[in-house]
């Protein structure tokens, strides 16, 4: 029932036609990873601010990539499109960023809000439920089957890589292309954001420090509000470019993808920007690999072992900074 | 309470603080407060006693087959959400994988119980076994995160139970690595079949009533052991390292080595638990063991009042029992309705406004009917999900299209906004969005939520937490926390 009538068979995850095994799974781990990487921002984000691990992120990346096969199905069925490509790419990702992002105001206002000063495990419970609420809405809604993006088949028409010096049949694909690009593209904003602006320094400074930030004259509630669209928007966006790489959506895909990208934030280091992008990227080049050259049944397995080794030697993370407790 | 003294003399060896502690909390007037001051003093073993004798009379009030079935189910998610209540409930670690050692559990028995191995051992040798090799599992998993925060825990355990799901669904063909040739361990989806029933002592318990005296008889004794540690030393030490860490490991409790306790504890009654599934469903699969049933157990527990035994009890009956009914569109309609009223005249007060509320929303439904029946007649033509009276008067009142399916799923995301909506107004404003949200509410039941219970279910499972933990946090029995100063 959880992983429909499928069962537990991930989707294609790459073209057929690759031969070459090691740039292939070099190529799918980091257009996955880029994906996790988006989501492991949101998380990360909100981690260091409010200390709360948002296990509802990844259902917020559910909703964004239905909003954006909702507005494939608006705009002309399959390979059948009535507006030019790069309009509706752009109102894809616009309506899903947005979408998300007020998705993510909403959780925030209506279900964490009154917790902030709860003991901590209460919040956490009621992330849970959140998150189980979303999917099961989802699937009354949406139906339990999945969904394809199938107007974007021509996304996977590959680019032939003979002519950058690389083994003769290896094959990379324009979505995967359009993900990394545009995942990175995301990565520059967020970093200008909030390096360079004032609410990006307020958010800054709430995460160092809450209660100091207040007194400093921040007001915690818009930046804890404005995180939580950031974060949220950019899980939508990540939703899109799942939809474009993979095709395929439904409504449970949401758990799965946050609990990887949850997992990179922790090898990273919870509450670390730079963090969560890498995390993002060794969980998907370790999942990739370990699909391609071991078993898809043990890609969790070897997962699962990064994450504890992480946490016996680093544990907080690879780029995060130990932290000290304070009494 | 404390004995009037003189204020002016501190009483030697007595903390003024914890001695008035009683005399702090907030205590209801009137005679809802006395019957709740003289249940206070019954002793809490009492209730168990009671709560046993009633269970036990269940197979002599009925020969039903589905009803002891469903009472054996709830037995089970008890004896979970008492293994739970002991990680999260006393030591306050939050364990998301904990139906994996649920699912450990059983096909741990399933492996040693079954054709499948052609292993046959005893029951009563299995379940030590069984148990202590759960336990153990719940020590390797918690040892990475022993030092860590809470938060850090709830990852690992999390991942840990979507590891054991994907690895036993996959267990058909495992090799080490993939070095060597390829075992069938856990017979991947198609799980593990004709497992043993219980075999003990010579008896052989083969009947229904048989499994539901012997889940409960296992019950009690869990319980009588969970008792009796939350009143010993090491549980009075989980809770103070629940309640704040750091002083409890100032104040020198051992606090890594107790969550390490805590946790292998709750893990071991799980396993317990699994036993007792595997053997009376006689076939395990590992998609019993995935998310939708951790978070039912961490319902009930919530529901019940985390850290409170009597909580679990209820809990496990007031989420199973529901669940249950939920299954049958006709009974659940009945359900449905009760509690929307009950509900209003719980949270409204003065009472008033719930005659004028509910009375607003029966002529607002009639309003809505007639413009619907003049405006698009196919849109009253569909089936009510319950018959009978309630049927035939809500056919003349609800709104009901014939293909409610678009209509009733876009009505279903205006009902949530509509509901959020309604907890950020006040007075009378609240009350009148309150009629036509109550409406919404109606007309998506009826047209979407009773004809899929599947979903619906979790879907109220999800809600229950929600609005427990920001309503509520202390569940029905548990007691608010006093806060310290």
């Amino acid at each position: 029932m959880w992983r429909g009538a499928a069962g537990r068979t991930a989707p294609p995850l790459r073209p057929p036609q690759n031969r070459n095994l090691f740039v292939t799974e070099l190529v799918a781990g980091v257009s996955h990873g880029s994906v996790y990487a988006l989501i492991a921002l949101g998380y990360s984000m909100v981690y260091g601010i409010l200390k709360l691990l948002n296990f509802a992120h990844g259902d917020v990346y559910m909703v964004g990539s239905f909003i954006g096969f909702g507005i494939i199905t608006v705009f002309g069925g399959p390979l059948n499109l009535h507006v030019s490509v790069w309009l509706m790419l752009f109102l894809m990702f616009f309506c899903a960023m947005l979408g998300g992002g007020l998705l993510g105001v909403m959780i925030e206002r209506f279900a964490y809000r009154r917790l902030r000063n709860a003991p901590r495990i209460a919040p956490l419970i009621t992330a849970l439920g959140v998150s189980f609420f979303l999917e099961n809405a989802a699937q009354l809604v949406l139906g339990a089957q999945y969904q394809s993006y199938n107007a974007f088949s021509w996304t996977n028409s590959a680019i032939a890589l003979k002519h950058f010096g690389l083994p003769a049949h290896a094959v990379i694909s324009y979505a995967q292309v359009i993900v990394v690009v545009g995942a990175v593209v995301l990565m520059v904003f967020l970093t200008l954001f909030v390096q360079r602006t004032q609410l990006g320094k307020a958010m800054r400074a709430t995460s160092f420090d809450r209660e100091a930030a207040a007194m400093m004259g921040i007001d915690v509630d818009r930046v804890i509000v404005a995180t939580f669209f950031i974060g949220s928007a950019l899980a939508g966006a990540a939703g899109v470019f799942n939809g474009i790489a993979y095709q395929q959506v439904w409504p449970y895909m949401g758990f799965q993808a946050g609990l990887y990208a949850f997992i990179a934030a922790v090898v990273g280091g919870i509450g670390n920007l730079p963090g969560a992008v890498l995390g993002g990227l060794v969980i998907g080049l370790a999942q990739a690999f370990s699909i391609g050259y071991l078993s898809s049944t043990f890609s969790d397995a070897i997962v699962f072992a990064i994450l504890i080794a992480v946490m016996i030697a680093r544990p907080s993370g690879l780029l995060g900074r130990a932290a000290v407790q304070k009494v | 309470m404390t004995e009037p003294t003189d204020p002016s003399t501190p009483r030697v060896g007595v903390d003024e603080w914890v001695a008035s502690h009683e005399g702090r909390r907030a205590h209801r007037a009137g005679v809802a407060g006395r019957v709740e001051r003289e249940l206070a003093r019954v002793p809490r073993p009492a209730f168990y006693l009671a709560f046993g004798a009633v269970a036990a009379l269940l197979p002599a009030f009925t020969s039903n087959g589905y009803t002891i079935r469903v009472g054996f189910d709830t037995l089970l998610y008890m004896l979970l959400a008492l293994g739970l209540n002991i990680t999260v409930g006393y030591a306050g670690l939050l364990d998301l994988g904990y139906i994996a050692f649920y699912g450990f559990g059983a096909y741990g028995y399933a492996m040693l119980a079954s054709p499948k191995f052609g292993v046959h051992w005893d029951t009563l040798a299995v379940i030590p076994v069984v148990v202590v090799a759960t336990a153990i599992l719940g020590l390797l998993v918690a040892l990475p995160s022993r030092r860590l925060l809470g938060d850090y825990l709830a990852i690992v355990t999390l991942f840990f139970g979507q590891l054991f799901v994907t690895v036993y669904q996959n267990g058909e063909a495992m090799s080490v690595l993939g070095f060597t040739k390829k075992y069938d361990v856990t017979g991947g989806p198609n799980g593990i079949p004709n497992i043993d029933n219980f075999n003990a002592f010579g008896f052989h318990v083969g009947s229904l009533q048989a499994y539901y005296y012997v889940a409960l008889a296992v019950f009690l004794a869990v319980l009588a052991a969970v008792y009796l540690v939350d009143r010993s030393r090491t549980g009075r030490a989980w809770r103070s390292l629940r309640e704040d860490p750091l002083a409890a490991e100032l104040m020198g409790i051992p606090v890594n080595r107790l969550k390490l306790v805590a946790f292998a504890c709750g893990a071991a009654i799980a396993g317990l638990a699994g036993t007792m599934f595997a053997a009376l469903n006689t076939a395990v699969f590992a998609a019993d063991f995935d998310v939708p049933t951790l978070i039912i157990v961490y319902a009930m527990l919530i529901l019940g009042g985390a850290g409170s035994i009597g909580g679990v009890i209820l809990g496990a009956v007031v989420v199973n029992v529901s669940l249950e009914v939920l299954r049958t569109p006709g009974h659940a309609t009945w359900v449905f309705f009760v509690l929307l009223a009950a509900t209003l005249v719980a949270r409204m007060r003065p009472w008033r406004w719930v005659a004028v509320v509910l009375g607003g929303t029966i002529a607002f439904g009639f309003a809505v009917h007639a413009i619907v029946s003049a405006v698009w007649p196919r849109g009253v033509h569909g089936q009510a999900a319950v018959g009978g009276i309630l049927g035939s008067g809500l056919r003349h009142w609800v709104v009901l299209p014939s293909n409610p399916m678009t209509i009733g799923n876009v009505a279903f995301v205006c009902l949530v906004l509509a509901v959020l909506g309604v907890t950020l107004l006040h007075g009378r404003l609240q009350k009148l969005a309150l009629v036509p949200t109550l409406y919404l509410a109606i007309f998506v039941w009826e047209n979407r939520l009773a004809v899929e219970p599947s979903v619906t279910r979790l879907i109220l499972v999800g809600v229950i937490l929600i609005v427990l933990m920001n309503a509520r946090p202390q569940g029905l029995l548990g007691t608010s926390r006093v806060e310290i100063v």
